[in-house]
Order: C-alpha cells, then structure tokens, then sequence
C-alpha cells in the first residue's frame, strides 16, 4: 500500500510555508475544470435554481478559503470591519488576485440601501460558456457570485449575491452584473457589529491557517 | 515554407493566457468536497473523478495538439516525455520527469515534483483512500485514447498519503488502429 512507512516531508501542511501566489495555470486548464464542475452538477439537479445554488455552494467555499488567503498574505493579518472596506476588498483586491484584474465598476444600488453591484464585462468562468435557450437566464457566474458570499459572510458581513446577465447595447455578449444585498444586521448597529467581530471570531495569525480541508 | 517545428513547453505556456493557480487549486478542493459529500464512498469519488478527467482528457488533447504543433510520436517513450515535458507545462505550468521504463517500453513512471492541485491540502483519517488527483490519471488516459492508444494510468506515490511526490505509472495496454469512419461504399 503507498503511503506506508514513509516519512512525510512536513508533518502537517500547516507547517508548509505558504507560497507567494504567483504561481500560474493555464485558462484553458481553469475552463476545462470548471466546464467538468458544471456538468456534473448538471446530472445532481432537476432545475436551474438547484444548478445555480450548487454552484453558489461550491464558490462560497472557494470565497472563505481566499478572505482567509489574502487576508493573511496581502493584508497582514487585517480584516476589514467596514462595509465600503470590504467591498472595495473584493472588488480590488479578491478581483485582482482570482482574475487578474480589479473587476470594471463597483456601483451603489439605487432602489435599495443596502444593495451593491459590481459589474464585469466578461467574467472569466464564463468566458467558454453558452447556454442554451432553454436555460434561460441561467448564469455559470453564480460560481463568482458564491465567491462573493463566501468572503461577505465569513467577514461578517452577510448577505445574498446573486449573478445577472444585463445586455448592454452595442455588445453582442451581456455584461454580467453581481447583485450584493446585505442583511439587516449588516445596517444595523455598527458597533455592534465590532464588538461581534472582535470577541466571536478567531484571530487570525500564521500557524493558525488551515485552508483547505476535505471533510 | 517548413513545418515550424513542436516548440517547447515554456515557450506555449508563456504564449497562452494564464490564470492564478491558487483559483485554480480551490475550484478543484471545491470539486472534491461536492463528491464527497454527494457521494460519501470514497472508491465512487476515486472513480467519479477519473470519469471527469476523461472527460477533460478527450477534449484536451485536441488543444494540446493545436497548440504544440507535436508530429507523430514515433514511439510511446516519446509519447511519454511529451505528455512530462511539453503537457504538464502547457496546462498546469510544471514539469514533470519520466522514469522507470520496463524492458519492452510500454510502461513508464511520470514523477511530479511540483503539483497546483494539492496546495494546502490535507487528507483527514476518514478519506484515508482517496486518490485526490485522480483526474489527473484520467485526463492522461482520455487524451492518450483519443490518439490510439488504450492505457492504463494508476498511482504509485501519493504526497498526500505520506509519499515524497507523486507518481503515475501509464502502461500502455494496446494500439487501436485508427477505424475510418465511413463506409466505402455509401
């Protein structure tokens, strides 16, 4: 049986040093791995709002990872505790690393106090994607849109996020729109929301990283 | 106007458009935890995620193909140092190396050092049979099928498991002659 009576190079992948993230992959490596994610969601479900919210699951565990990642690496252990904070985190810098490049507009809701958009030309997951007809207004950036959630939430900062396509004129592809609604509490009382952080959560620090593990 | 010739595995990957590895590794962590969560039996993950490297496998080498401008193989050691030297980089971006040949030079062991697919990834006691990178065994297997070549790719070192790298072993079990699609006479 491999595996036995070997000894392992680190004894826990805590101890292994965390890489610069300048490591590279292909797109089309990325695309083929996420088509594949998709179709084997697409045999799991019965409708489109299960495929979207499958997809919302598997980018929300994506997001938590990379608050965890970039918060340690880019931000020395800070956390944003504001909301136009963590939304320009996202927007720059979780947009900067995951796609390599701040994402094209961060925008206020106008209907709404607390509704956010930010908005992408072409999102990179779906930049092999077509769906057909039948599908709808099915859009595989409910993958990006789970990223988003992944990071709100596990920053303290709950809300829902959904992914829309808004056709732009002149353009034959629709931009895709990320739809950030905050819940209630997120308004509700600043402070409050401090104290929450600072005595509920887990400081982070170096040793204390674990990143990813299977259940 | 000569054939330009196969050109080398740093030479496409700098070529084509990249993305961040760790987006990357965490899709892929993402991936397996749904498995294992829909599927809980560990053996179905093992084979749920060959399944989709197959998948990834048969499209992928008409990339590779179109993007190497490889010729014909002459014969599987070269088929072997292709896929080490020239595959890995282009897609994954690190080079694996080829090793132990048997006697008649049908099987081979591909060693990666270096692999995206396993950064901050931990086995817990309960997944003690998982083969995390199985896709990689089928997106060998796939590609090399779609070119003829019916192989078997199996896992022989595993980091995760304790091991110092990771280790396929690919046997090529037979050549499918190329079967012309159409009848003659229709």
């Amino acid at each position: 049986m491999i595996g036995v009576g070997k000894m392992k190079l680190y004894s826990n992948v805590l101890d292994k040093p965390l890489s610069k993230g300048k490591q590279e992959v292909s797109l089309s490596a990325f695309a083929f791995l996420f088509s594949e994610l998709v179709q084997y969601n697409q045999t799991q479900v019965d409708n489109i709002a299960e495929l979207e919210r499958r997809l919302e699951d598997a980018g929300y565990a994506v997001g938590a990872r990379v608050l965890e990642l970039l918060c340690n690496r880019e931000k020395g252990n800070r956390r944003e505790t504001r909301l136009l904070g963590i939304l320009s985190f996202v927007h720059s810098t979780v947009w900067k690393v995951l796609f390599g490049k701040v994402a094209d507009s961060l925008e206020k809701g106008t209907e709404h106090e607390d509704e956010y958009m930010i908005s992408e030309k072409e999102l990179l997951v779906n930049r092999f994607i077509s769906s057909p007809k039948d599908m709808g207004t099915f859009n595989c950036g409910a993958f990006v849109a789970g990223i988003v959630k992944g990071v709100l939430d596990n920053a303290g900062f709950p809300a829902v996020v959904t992914a829309h396509f808004v056709p732009i004129e002149g353009q034959q592809r629709p931009r895709t729109t990320i739809l950030i609604k905050f819940a209630d509490e997120v308004n509700a009382c600043p402070y409050l929301l401090l104290y929450f952080i600072l005595f509920s959560s887990t400081k982070l620090s170096g040793n204390d990283l674990i990143l990813t593990h299977v259940p | 106007m000569a054939p330009v010739g196969p050109r080398s595995g740093d030479a496409i990957f700098s070529s084509i458009d990249r993305v961040n590895a760790e987006l990357f590794t965490l899709t892929y962590g993402a991936i397996v935890r749904q498995l294992l969560t829909d599927l809980e039996d560990v053996d179905e993950v093992n084979k749920q995620l060959d399944q989709m490297g197959y998948n990834i496998g048969i499209r992928l080498i008409d990339e590779f193909l179109a993007k190497s401008g490889v010729s014909r193989c002459v014969d599987f050691k070269e088929t072997a140092e292709m896929i080490a030297k020239v595959g890995f980089k282009m897609f994954l971006g690190v080079t694996a190396s080829v090793s132990s040949w048997d006697a008649d030079g049908t099987c081979c062991s591909i060693i990666l050092e270096d692999n995206p697919l396993v950064d901050f990834v931990e086995l817990p006691d309960t997944c003690q049979g998982l083969y995390y990178c199985n896709v990689l065994s089928g997106v060998i297997r796939g590609a090399l099928e779609m070119v003829s070549m019916k192989t078997e790719v199996t896992w022989t070192r595993d980091a995760l498991r304790g091991d110092d790298a990771y280790e396929l072993q690919v046997k090529l079990l037979k050549q499918v002659a190329e079967e012309y699609p159409y009848k003659d006479d229709e």
